[in-house]
């Protein structure tokens, strides 16, 4: 299931997207084919995936998926706020994975991500919980799940 | 010192239950070991040979003396009343229950502490100096920057899951007294030879481990206001492209070898131009509430005495070991000597935690640090108390007049506590002990440094020992590797290995062959690790490897 993010809420939605996400490499593969098809767009990133060679796409796109295969995998969190921050994307930007889970929600939530489809045997009231055990922060984070205070602040916040 | 303001106390206090429901899902069965390692590990928890261990972080080694007594306290109701300091300015203990963990973790809370990131692939405790602030020759001192690197470092949303661990030294001296050049990212504090502006050289890739390396500059002068951008560049290109296929290859200094340092530098720099504006930005009125905390004690205006005229030579002795000068006229800094004969090198009993906090108090202005050397250090008592701490010191075990020499040696806590290991420290510290236990021979070898690693984790650091020690596990049995020519201090060099290893009952009888061969070839006041780079390996060679009158 497919949970959305909205101030500070998790809600589960069916994904918004009908058509099959497609990976970076198939993208590259024929982008103009890709571009042409009608209705919303999703691409899925592996943690290896430059995010760079996404840009001249992303206006293009709705989702942007970003893998996470374990917990412990922490590329994802760079390939987020690479794609929030530098390459501005504002669609839906979503963790899939085994490594999506209630110990790293708030995490992934202040690198920019809005929708998170959970791994499997993952309670979506504790992750509802996990997202709120947090108030503060030191670092800037996603203006979409702002803290009460942060310490150092961005230009962007 | 840094004192909590309400973000910070809020921060660990929301931690701690975090902290308490993942341990609760753990002991339910509802998080599996694997799925609840990483998460203890980054609240300072392993599992080890015995029991748990957990590593309480001592931020840049600086404690009250209330956080001391605290200390104290858990140790003796949580442990076995007493607890080590280890090489990274941390302490350990070393048989809490997992189940007592998250009510250790608020007992610190309420006293500003925490064990956030001592361990885990994440940045870890940020170290200094020990002589931070008091150094004569001191540029600035680096604890307002360690604090502000803590807390940027502290659950950093994009830098929580790097490959491997990550390492942040700061040296405010010219001296380096925090083995900068061996960390993942060394900050050495400079001034801006224009302006006048404070400012950072910045070493990457250095370590020990596996494949020591000593760490390379990729800039000569990074201005303050830059230090958290140029930081997430840095940690950006590491988490990007670390390799995380192999544990063995996934430290930064890989990453930095693999690209070349030059094409590291360009990568970090590219990061960091594309970012700066964006980056967290250090306002100067954040780093003036910070440096606001680490404002010079109330001194008074003293003269400075000849505090060992006349006095005992036990008292002489401690003296010159065991202080060092101090900034301010009529003071000096005081080891508290964490390396009694016949004591495991950095272990303290809650007792003694106690005797040192009640000492700080009346002598050193309620502060006390916990040095890289696993000592512990008053770094403020007037000279004219000199005589009196000496005494208390004495009596509680924490005067042995040994500081620099062959016996305040470093160790790691070895196979006798750390599932790591290979071989045990404990046995082969005792061993030396015994050994050396004449004072005047001591005295009369000087400054040497030797550095015990049970694995080649090297948490002992025994690549940068005058003399190191390295435990080998061979078809079961301990062996010790012995290499010579390291240094930290200053001058970074990594030394190299004499010969085939030793049985354990062999160590203490090398080391004797091989200072022998030192006093044999010095020159006058030569320094052991001078006479070793003057002559070279081959005399020690030759010297640790001849055989016994008894064998011959």
């Amino acid at each position: 299931m497919r949970y959305i993010l909205r101030q500070h809420e998790l809600s589960a939605e069916p994904p918004a997207v009908a058509s099959p996400t497609v990976s970076l490499a198939e993208l590259r593969r024929d982008p103009e084919r890709w571009r042409s098809q009608s209705g919303p767009r999703a691409v899925r990133l592996t943690p290896t995936d430059a995010v760079e060679e996404l840009a001249a796409e992303l206006p293009f796109l709705s989702v942007v998926e970003v893998e996470f295969p374990s917990a412990s995998d922490g590329r994802g969190y760079s390939q987020a706020r690479l794609l929030r921050e530098r390459l501005g994307f504002r669609g839906e930007l979503r963790a899939v994975g085994a490594g999506v889970r209630q110990d790293q929600i708030f995490l992934l939530a202040r690198c920019g991500f809005d929708a998170f489809e959970l791994a499997a045997g993952e309670d979506p009231e504790a992750a509802r919980r996990a997202l709120a055990r947090y108030d503060v922060a030191y670092q800037p984070g996603s203006s979409l799940f702002a803290v009460r205070r942060q310490r150092f602040r961005g230009a962007g916040s | 010192m840094y004192r909590y303001d309400e973000l910070d106390q809020a921060f660990v206090d929301q931690r701690v239950a975090e902290f308490r429901d993942q341990t609760r899902r753990y002991l339910a069965g509802e998080l599996s070991e694997d799925d609840f390692r990483p998460l203890r590990l980054r609240n300072g928890l392993y599992l080890q040979r015995h029991a748990p261990m957990l590593r309480i972080a001592i931020p840049y080694g600086l404690l009250s003396s209330r956080q001391l007594r605290a200390l104290a306290a858990i140790a003796r109701r949580y442990d076995r009343g007493y607890g080590h300091f280890t090489t990274r300015q941390n302490l350990q203990l070393n048989w809490p229950a997992l189940a007592d963990a998250p009510q250790i973790l608020a007992e610190l809370a309420a006293v500003q502490m925490h064990a956030i990131q001592t361990s885990g692939n994440c940045v870890r405790n940020v170290t200094a100096d020990h002589l931070a602030g008091i150094a004569p020759d001191e540029i600035d001192d680096p604890r307002p920057y360690c604090e502000i690197i803590r807390q940027w470092a502290t659950l950093h949303p994009e830098f929580t899951y790097l490959p491997r661990k990550f390492k942040i030294a700061v040296t405010g001296s010219p001296q380096d007294r925090a083995a900068s050049e061996v960390h993942d990212i060394g900050l050495q504090l400079r001034r801006d030879p224009v302006d006048g502006g404070i400012g950072f050289t910045v070493r990457v890739g250095g370590g020990l481990g596996r494949a020591p390396v000593i760490g390379q500059v990729i800039r000569e002068f990074l201005p303050l206001a830059d230090l958290l951008a140029y930081l997430e560049a840095i940690l950006r290109v590491y988490n990007r492209h670390g390799r995380r296929d192999n544990l063995n290859k996934a430290r930064i200094k890989v990453l930095v070898k693999s690209l070349g340092v030059a094409r590291f530098r360009e990568q970090v720099e590219t990061e960091w131009s594309l970012e700066r504006e964006r980056a967290p930005r250090l306002e100067l009125s954040e780093v003036e509430r910070v440096r606001g905390c680490f404002t010079p004690p109330p001194y008074e205006p003293l003269a400075d005495l000849d505090v060992a005229a006349g006095r005992a030579p036990a008292f002489q002795a401690w003296y010159r070991y065991n202080t060092r000068a101090h900034r301010m006229r009529g003071y000096r800094a005081v080891f508290v000597s964490l390396k009694a004969h016949g004591a495991v090198p950095g272990d303290m009993s809650s007792q003694q935690m106690e005797t040192v906090a009640e000492l700080a108090d009346r002598y050193s202005f309620g502060l006390i640090r916990a040095t890289h050397t696993q000592n512990l250090l008053l770094a403020d008592v007037p000279q004219r108390e000199l005589h009196d701490l000496w005494q208390a010191l004495a009596a509680a075990g924490l005067a042995m007049p040994n500081i620099g020499t062959l016996t305040d040696m470093i160790a790691c806590p070895g196979l006798d506590f750390c599932s790591l290991a290979n071989a045990g420290t404990i046995a082969v510290a005792r061993a030396l002990q015994q050994r050396f236990d004449d004072l005047d021979y001591l005295y009369d070898l000087g400054e040497i440094e030797i550095k015990m690693s049970g694995c080649m984790n090297a948490c002992g650091h025994h690549h940068v020992g005058h003399i190191g020690v390295l435990g080998v596990d061979k078809h079961g049995e301990e062996w010790y590797q012995i290499s010579i020519g390291g240094s930290a201090n200053g001058f970074t060099a990594l030394g190299e290995v004499l010969g085939p290893s030793v049985p354990q009952g062999e160590v203490a009888a090398t080391i004797e062959r091989i200072v022998e061969t030192y006093r044999a070839l010095r020159e006058p006041d030569e320094r052991f690790i001078d006479t070793v780079r003057r002559v070279g390996l081959t005399p020690f060679r030759e010297g640790a490897y001849a055989l016994h009158p008894a064998a011959a």
